[in-house]
Parts: C-alpha cells; structure tokens; sequence
C-alpha cells in the first residue's frame, strides 16, 4: 500500500494538470514526462510544459471486459488522443456515449475520478478527455 | 446589528460553473414510487455520472472561474471549499482543488460545512480575508453531489452542481461586493448524523421557520441597513431547493419575476445544495449589465443565510466569455430513466 500511495502522489502534477516537459534541445513537446526526449534522444533534464488539455480524438475503443477496479464503469471508450501540441495520450473518454465517438473528435482534458481503491482506500483522480464544450 | 461592509472594497475577478449533462425527470422518480400520481416541486434534476463528484465538480467551476479571473493561480491565498458531500470524511477537498489549479503549496486550503449554506461562507469569509490584506486572492466554491432516500421527497430535488468565484480587489472586479449579511439560529430543520448515508429532515418544519424565515429576514435586513428596496436591484437570487420556496420569498422580500427569472435554475438543475445560490449568481453574472444591482441570498438548514449586494462593473462584458455560460451547462443535457440513476448514484447493493 505505501509504495501505491508514493506512485499516485508523484504522479499529481501530469494527473491533474497534463504537466509534461520541453525537450531543450528540439523544442519537442513531451508527454507524460521522461529521462530522454523521444524526438531527438537528448538527456538534458527538461524543464516543464503544461499542455493546453485540446486535442482530438487519433483512435478508440469501448471496453466492455473492464480489468480490476474499473469494473463499475463499463462499458466505456479508451482513446488514443492526439494533444494540440503533439503527443499522444491514452486516456478515458468521458460525457460522451460510445456511438457519438468518431476520429478526429475535438475533445478537452477535464480531471475526473478514475478509480477508488474499495470502501476504504485513495479515491484516484486524474484526466479523461471529453467532446470540446464552447467558452460563451 | 449593523451588516458586514469591508474596510477596502472587495469584488469578484472571476467566477465558473458546471453541471453534470445527466438529468432525471421528476415524473421518473413519480412513476417508480408513487404510481405517477401527486405533484412534482421541479420540471428534473442534474445527477452526476459515475465518475464525477463534489470535487471534480468543483474544479471544473474553479478552472472556469480562473479563466475569467485571468490571474495567475500562485496569487491565491485561500482555496475554500463548502459541501455537505466532500469526497473523504477526513481528507480535504481544498489540497486537492489547489494542487490542480496551481495554487498550492504557498496557500491556505480548507473545506466548509453548512448545509446548503457552506459555499457562500466561503465567499463572505474571503471577502474579509482580502479586505484585510491577508490575501490578494480567495478562491470559494460550493459544490455538492446530493442525495435523498430513495421515495423521500428530497429524491426529487437532490442534484449535483457548482460554482467558483475568485475574490479580489474591486479595481480588477467584474462584479463589487456592496455589503454582507449573515443571520443564524439552531434550527433544526435538515441534518445528517455521522456514517448516516441520507438526510433527515422535518417535513413541513422546513419552510416556515427554516427557510423563509431566515431568507427573508438576513435579504430584508441587509436591503434595510443599505437603504434600499426591492425596486433598487435588477435580479434576486436565493437559495432554490424546489421552484416553489424561493419564488415565494421572492415576492415577500417585495420581487418580481422579472428579478428572479434569471437566477432561478431549480426547476432544470434541482437544488445543488451549497452550489444553488450560488449557481443562480453565475447564471445572472451571464447576462448582467454593468451598473445591475443583484441580491443573493443562501440558506442552509441548521439553520442560517448569508446575503449579498453585488453591483456589476464594466469588467464583466469582456469577461464572461472567457468561459462556458452556465445555460452551456444547462443545455447539454442527457435525460436517464430511474434504474441508471439508481446505477449512477450507487443504489444498487453490488455485494
């Protein structure tokens, strides 16, 4: 349990905020962050970018065999989506029933529950993407 | 008693708001348990989907309210939260709100309760806060996910919703605080005991001496104290846990329709509990005029109200549009039938 717990903190910034890097050398936007940009394999430690949370839907499917712990919300679409600024993201899509998906979907990042450990554990938020809602 | 004015003028910078797209029908929660006969106090009521609740609701009307504020989020200096469903007995809702926001960790974090009233506490104390030059921002919310027994009359207004308001110095303020007003007895209208899942509450006790009583005396006292009248404000806004309470207030404070129209969101959301009041306030800050005067009054069970006198500035024009309105919200609507609310809000016994 405590190495759970140590994980899910760690992992709050590009959970709740979509906090990636910015390769220094090539200027790559990269999410979620690591030791070596995968544009130009440069090891310099990047410093952070926060992504916009716009981007569009680059595949998907439903899920309907839901693994341990998410059980409860099937059956729900998982996306590959494209963010504006270039990376890819696996992700949850939420608010939206599966027939309206379509590739190519503009969808928006919004923080949502993504599982609760049981009746007594750590109630897990992070992103999901839904179907992009126009500011007034 | 004299009302509550703060000593530097204080405003709102920004302000959000969401509901949840699910809406239950009144007549579904008819059919399942009255045979479809007897009234129905709304038209249908905002439920959350099964990955929602009070704090990802909340953030949503915190980054809307962010994104009209135009500030940067390290500027804040308190992130309050008032629910009476917080997602943890013991874990604060705030931490989490600021964390996402990019507030933490050089800011104070708390959540609030009372009743139907814990979201404007926020806002009132935060008025104090940055008059008193403790913070250059308050971020307040209310929000909750509510529920009632399955069959009680409750089950018919009990919704999900909120919002955010950023407060801060009145020269970056789309909307000014004029004076505020808290008026509270130990009424014991509505509670709820600890580990108990539903509310209990006392029928018809919760009109006469609960809620209007304390609606109209804190909006008729802070209308007094300031010299006005019902005729001085364009829009009223009160607590709204069914269509038919808060219009009738309305007219004992001495309103028209015209002035709660606006602001009267229960007959389509339900009541949002600490987001109702305040929800109405954002659907008026929408499409409020600068130099429009609104009066928005809470009220939480226990019993109490706060009262506000806003007047809008000339900020809100270009504002408001930074984000979405709250008839966005409204709009996006998905109707469910009783069995996947009773799936949605975990009514089924699963084990």
């Amino acid at each position: 349990m405590s190495v759970e717990i140590s994980r899910h903190w760690r992992l709050n910034p590009q959970r709740y905020r979509l906090v990636g890097e910015e390769c220094p050398r090539c200027g790559g936007k990269i999410f979620p962050p690591r030791d070596v940009c995968p544009y130009c394999a440069d090891n310099e430690p990047q410093p952070s970018f926060k992504f916009s949370g716009r981007g569009e839907v680059f595949s998907y499917t439903t899920v309907h065999n839901a693994p341990e712990g998410y059980e409860d919300q099937a059956p729900y679409t998982v996306a590959l989506v494209k963010l504006e600024e270039g990376p890819l993201v696996t992700a949850q899509l939420t608010d939206v029933s599966s027939g309206e998906v379509e590739i190519g979907m503009p969808v928006e990042m919004v923080t949502r529950k993504i599982r609760v450990q049981g009746d007594e554990g750590l109630i897990i938020y992070g992103y999901k993407f839904r179907p992009q809602l126009q500011a007034a | 008693m004299p009302v509550m004015k703060p000593a530097r003028d204080v405003g709102i910078v920004g302000y959000g708001s969401y509901v949840p797209r699910y809406r239950l029908p009144a007549t579904e929660v008819a059919r399942v348990w009255t045979d479809g006969t007897g009234g129905a106090p709304i038209k249908e009521k905002a439920v959350p989907g099964l990955d929602e609740d009070t704090l990802t609701i909340a953030l949503e009307a915190a980054r809307n309210a962010l994104a009209r504020a135009r500030i940067d989020p390290q500027d804040i200096g308190a992130v309050w939260v008032g629910s009476e469903s917080h997602p943890y007995a013991v874990k604060p809702t705030g931490t989490i709100i600021a964390e996402a926001i990019g507030a933490s960790p050089h800011t104070e974090a708390a959540d609030w309760q009372f009743a139907c009233k814990a979201g404007t506490e926020t806002i009132q104390a935060g008025i104090g806060f940055v008059a008193g030059g403790m913070a250059k921002y308050v971020l307040g919310i209310g929000a909750d996910t509510a529920q009632g027994r399955p069959g009680d009359a409750l089950e018919y207004t009990a919704a999900a919703g909120g919002a955010a308001f950023i407060i801060g110095p009145a020269e970056e303020s789309l909307a000014v605080f004029e004076a505020t007003y808290s008026y509270v007895t130990d009424t014991p209208d509505f509670w709820r005991r600890q580990y108990a899942h539903y509310p209990s509450h006392g029928q018809r006790f919760t009109g006469e001496p609960a809620y209007f009583h304390h609606v109209t005396s804190a909006g008729q006292h802070l209308m007094q104290e300031l010299g006005r009248t019902a005729k001085d404000f364009e829009y009223v806004v009160l607590h709204q846990p069914n269509a038919k309470f808060p219009q009738r207030a309305a007219r004992m404070l001495g309103f028209e329709k015209e002035q709660w129209a606006t602001g009267l969101l229960s007959p389509v959301v339900g009541n949002t509990y600490a987001g109702a009041s305040l929800l109405g306030l954002t659907a008026v800050l929408d499409v409020a005029k600068p130099g429009d005067r609104i009066l928005c009054v809470s009220f939480g069970s226990g019993a109490g109200s706060d009262a506000f006198a806003i007047k809008v500035t000339g900020a809100i024009t270009e504002r408001r549009s930074l984000a979405p309105t709250t008839q966005t919200y409204i709009d996006r609507r998905v109707e469910i039938d009783y069995a996947t609310y009773a799936r949605y809000r975990q009514k089924l016994q699963m084990k």
